[in-house]
């Protein structure tokens, strides 16, 4: 039984509860950055950029049964780890789940400081171009 | 410990800081962006406090008590920026938003009259993209040719290459003083003086220089020195370009409006003198008086000692990122000021910037809006940490532990 977005955003705000301090919980994004596949480097092309990072990042969505699957990849681990979550939580539901989808769980694991609207951190440009794809392919 | 050669009492000076005394994250802040932008002391606050408080009018036209008082302290403060740069005159200070808006000016109206197709500028390949991007501009509108001194890999300018660029052909110069990315000082009276051999006049973008080194316009010879109040430990969005008075005299008017013109009837309208000419518009009247308020507080201290602070802060910080595994530092010019650009392998500086916030710690990351140097030394950007007069060795010590510290998470 594949899990809801809001049951996946819920495990990880539990993940998060276990970390005492910053550094603990930034290891553990770390590791996510680090266990993300990525993209093969054909893919990593213009179209796929995500502006509006001061990394580059590169995101990708496909349609498998009527749910949409994404790819991303980025040269910063953290946001690589960032965006390993998003796609824990987002890939693999209908695009109209996605494009509803409340990601309250940036607030709740203390990461919302990289929603910040400043060009140096690119969470909120994901979250945007996550949503794009899901309403280009509803 | 400060060393004992610091004439300095730094924890008197950052007692004057009260931004400084907090926590950031639960850490002591580490305030290491001054390249980026200079915290202000209580006295510049104040001034800026008491001008809306007590004196507040527009100036220049107004009979009343207010207006006078606010006009003698605006223009106090042209006076001041005259003796700070060693101008022959207050005609040549004109008040600006800031270094983007000076070199806008001058390549709008200098560059749009007096130099033409088929002439040549000549940037520096450690420029700000402020002054590439005016130049690109007034280049495409005019079929004018632009050309760039190239840098070396420790980060200083090749000069030999530079005279090779010149030739009658050159109207222009432009380069900074200091380079934001690297520290590096540029030679501005060698550069001046092969300049304007063959005729060119020379623009310097002063805004990484004046917290650090004392300027005379005189001396350099230099034809435009533009800068920004806010680097200076003065308030945000006001700036100084200096003209030669004969090259401003020369010049068109910038903006239309009040205050730059002498008579106004719908046939033709006259300019006002200078520097009104150049002054459209209710100025930034506040931020100017800041500003005198801000040179008096370095005056005081003495810039001899504040230089002489942060050159020990450079040399303490260098030997110590020396030391760690895999770091680089960007820009090893021989003549620096107390900017450290560096890059760590295996590391995206962006995470550099995150796990040192996560401690308290403020550097910059990324390009600092000199995307073509970046491209010269193949690297996506650095992380860069510039002192002040308020630094200490232990913040210092605190920027090494964190370092090791990132390193270790991220590795």
């Amino acid at each position: 039984m594949i899990m809801t977005i809001n049951e996946t955003q819920d495990e990880i705000i539990e993940e998060f509860e276990l970390f005492d301090d910053w550094a603990d919980k930034y290891e553990y994004i770390i590791d996510l950055g680090k266990k993300l596949e990525g993209m093969p480097e054909e893919q990593k092309t213009e179209d796929n950029i995500i502006k509006g990072c001061q990394s580059r990042v590169w995101l990708n969505a496909r349609k498998e049964n009527e749910k949409l699957v994404f790819e991303a990849d980025s040269e910063a681990i953290i946001v690589k780890g960032l965006v390993h979550m998003l796609i824990r939580v987002l890939s693999g539901h209908t695009p109209q789940e996605i494009y509803d989808a409340d990601l309250y769980f940036i607030d709740k694991i203390g990461m919302s400081q990289h929603l910040a609207q400043t060009r140096s951190n690119g969470l909120a440009s994901m979250v945007k171009q996550m949503k794009i794809y899901a309403l280009a392919y509803q | 410990m400060e060393t004992i050669t610091d004439i300095l009492n730094i924890q008197e000076i950052r007692a004057d800081f009260p931004i400084l005394d907090q926590e950031i994250n639960g850490k002591k802040l580490v305030y290491f962006d001054n390249a980026a932008t200079t915290q202000k002391p209580t006295p510049v606050i104040n001034a800026i406090a008491h001008y809306y408080n007590f004196d507040n009018a527009n100036i220049h036209r107004g009979i009343h008590t207010l207006a006078e008082r606010a006009t003698r302290d605006f223009e106090a403060s042209r006076t001041a920026i005259r003796d700070f740069l060693g101008a022959s005159s207050t005609e040549e200070i004109i008040f600006t938003s800031g270094t983007t808006q000076g070199i806008n000016l001058v390549a709008s109206t200098y560059g749009r009259k007096f130099i033409n197709a088929g002439d040549e500028i000549i940037i520096s390949g450690m420029e700000h993209h402020s002054n590439i991007v005016p130049w690109q501009m007034l280049c495409e509108e005019k079929g004018i040719v632009l050309k760039v001194i190239p840098v070396s890999d420790e980060g200083e300018l090749d000069l030999e290459a530079f005279e090779k660029l010149l030739s009658e052909k050159v109207k222009l110069v432009s380069f900074n003083h200091v380079s934001n990315s690297l520290g590096t000082i540029n030679p501005v009276k060698t550069i001046v003086d092969l300049a304007h051999k063959f005729g060119a006049k020379v623009l310097v973008d002063g805004a990484q220089a004046t917290s650090h080194i004392n300027i005379d316009v005189q001396a350099l010879d230099v034809d435009f020195y533009v800068f920004s109040a806010h680097k200076l430990y003065g308030p945000t969005g006001m700036g100084v370009l200096y003209g030669k008075k004969d090259i401003l005299n020369a010049m068109p008017p910038y903006m239309g409006g009040g205050e730059m013109i002498k008579e106004v009837t719908f046939e033709k309208t006259t300019y006002n003198e200078l520097p009104y000419k150049f002054e459209a518009g209710t100025p930034n009247i506040a931020d100017v008086v800041a500003l005198k308020t801000a040179l008096e507080y370095t005056d005081k201290l003495g810039r001899e000692n504040i230089a002489a602070h942060e050159n020990m802060l450079l040399n303490y910080a260098t030997d110590q990122l020396r030391e760690i595994e895999g770091l680089r530092i960007i820009g090893n010019a021989k003549n620096k000021i107390s900017v450290l650009s560096f890059v760590i392998d295996g590391i995206h500086h962006q995470d550099i910037g995150v796990l040192l916030d996560n401690q308290g710690i403020a550097v910059r990351t990324g390009h600092h809006c000199t995307q073509p140097l970046m491209q010269r030394f193949n690297i996506l950007g650095t992380s860069r940490a510039s002192f002040a007069v308020y630094n200490t060795t232990e913040e210092i010590d605190r920027l090494v532990a964190g370092l090791h510290k990132t390193i270790k998470m991220l590795k």
